[in-house]
């Protein structure tokens, strides 16, 4: 697992509901959309997250010294989880190696936002960190 | 403004406008509701003197798949200050699913003093209403609910097989792509929790979104209604009809509107939606 996601993975797992809920939305309002040098509207569909129910779109590139960078977008302005976990994915995973992305344990979402997520709700938030991960799949295989 | 020949829905006391609740935000005998998809999303800020329900948290039996009995519900009405007689305004995210669903849990317990707010908090927000992070602790109210009733307004898998084999009328509010089974096959893909893609048998598809207004998450106008459900899918207020969707909430919309908004006299919500049926053993299922 990657220091610095596990780090921020195990601050949440260590606070009380409460705290939780303001950490998240202070991740939520950091969140920072995808720049028009990336990508430019309309998004590529094969950008988005299936059944992520705010329309997340997930971009992976490799930066100038070979490692991954994400960028999203939450279409959905309510989708304030979607947006938390982006902008703490984001922290996370800065200056991490590809390979490393493929081993996040996709249970990082629970740990994160508990484990009594409705099923929708887990699922579009894992989606996010699969589409990323098949992404970076992609980028090792054509490097 | 309506104009004058413009029709009204069928009962138009059940659905508020923005203007009203802001007007009635002080009112002692209202209790405003919050009820989202994303629960994270009231506390970043709520209507005033609103109070949050999670469906997931709240609603549901945290054992069984169901929701909350008697005991329960009164707890929870209780711990919102609410009372038998309080005026209870929901509204919410994604056009007031989650509101919806609210507000059918609430009618299964007989609380019949319930109203939504036409187009949640997206026309909340978007017209600069204020907002808060204030959360008021309001003082325990003594309520007492009915034993929850699931003839009336709510569906059992038996309903729907019964419902089908006298070829009744259901609704699947589901998107098209869910309908014909199409998402269930994008591989790499989690599915919606059902190990098969498509709708029951003779169900119509009348996606939930049809019904509102995309700018501003308002119900379409009564006669707009009138025409998607009534001529263009030739359902009648008389027809004995089931809706679904994946899980109920977005049927709960659906059911809103048909049973409210047009009148329809029979309609129930089958909560167990997709996510049951799409999983049952010897269910049968159309593509």
């Amino acid at each position: 697992m990657i220091d610095k996601l596990e780090k921020i993975v195990e601050f949440f797992e260590n606070m009380d509901n409460q705290e939780k809920i303001e950490y998240l939305i202070s991740y939520a309002d950091s969140f920072k959309e995808v720049p028009e040098t990336i990508a430019s509207k309309p998004y590529a569909l094969d950008k988005k997250v299936e059944y992520c129910e705010s329309g997340v779109y997930v971009w992976s590139i490799i930066n100038e010294v070979g490692n991954p960078r994400f960028y999203f977008y939450v279409e959905n302005p309510h989708g304030v989880s979607a947006k938390a976990l982006c902008s703490i994915l984001e922290e996370g995973l800065e200056n991490t190696d590809l390979q490393s992305v493929i081993t996040i344990n996709t249970d990082i979402v629970f740990r994160i936002f508990g484990y009594n997520l409705s099923m929708g709700k887990n699922l579009g938030l894992i989606g996010i960190i699969q589409m990323m991960q098949r992404q970076v799949k992609k980028l090792i295989q054509d490097s | 403004m309506k104009s004058k020949n413009e029709k009204e829905y069928f009962n138009k006391e059940v659905l508020v406008t923005t203007d009203w609740l802001l007007q009635n935000l002080d009112k002692k005998e209202i209790r405003i509701v919050e009820s989202n998809e994303d629960p994270l999303l009231y506390s970043t800020g709520h209507i005033p003197g609103a109070v949050q329900i999670d469906w997931t948290n709240d609603l549901n039996n945290q054992l069984v798949r169901d929701y909350i009995g008697k005991e329960d519900f009164e707890k929870l009405m209780s711990k919102n200050g609410i009372s038998n007689d309080t005026t209870v305004v929901f509204y919410g995210d994604k056009s007031n699913w989650w509101a919806c669903y609210a507000f059918w849990v609430f009618k299964l317990f007989g609380h019949t003093n319930a109203k939504i707010i036409n187009g949640g908090r997206l026309k909340w927000e978007k017209e600069g209403k204020p907002l808060t992070r204030e959360v008021i602790v309001y003082q325990e109210s003594d309520y007492k609910s009915e034993t929850r009733n699931d003839n009336d307004i709510r569906a059992f898998r038996d309903d729907v097989v019964f419902h089908i084999k006298n070829g009744m009328s259901l609704i699947d509010v589901r998107s098209p792509e869910e309908y014909t089974g199409k998402r269930l096959h994008m591989p790499e893909y989690p599915n919606e929790g059902a190990l098969r893609g498509g709708h029951i048998p003779g169900a119509l598809n009348v996606p939930w979104a049809k019904a509102v207004n995309d700018l501003d998450g308002t119900f379409k106008s009564a006669d707009e209604l009138e025409k998607l459900y009534l001529v263009e899918n030739h359902l009648n207020s008389d027809d004995d009809l089931i809706v679904y969707c994946r899980i109920g909430e977005r049927s709960s919309h659906t059911w809103f509107l048909l049973k409210y908004l047009l009148g329809f006299k029979n309609v129930k919500n089958y909560d167990g939606s997709w996510t049951e049926w799409g999983n049952s053993v010897g269910l049968p299922i159309q593509k």
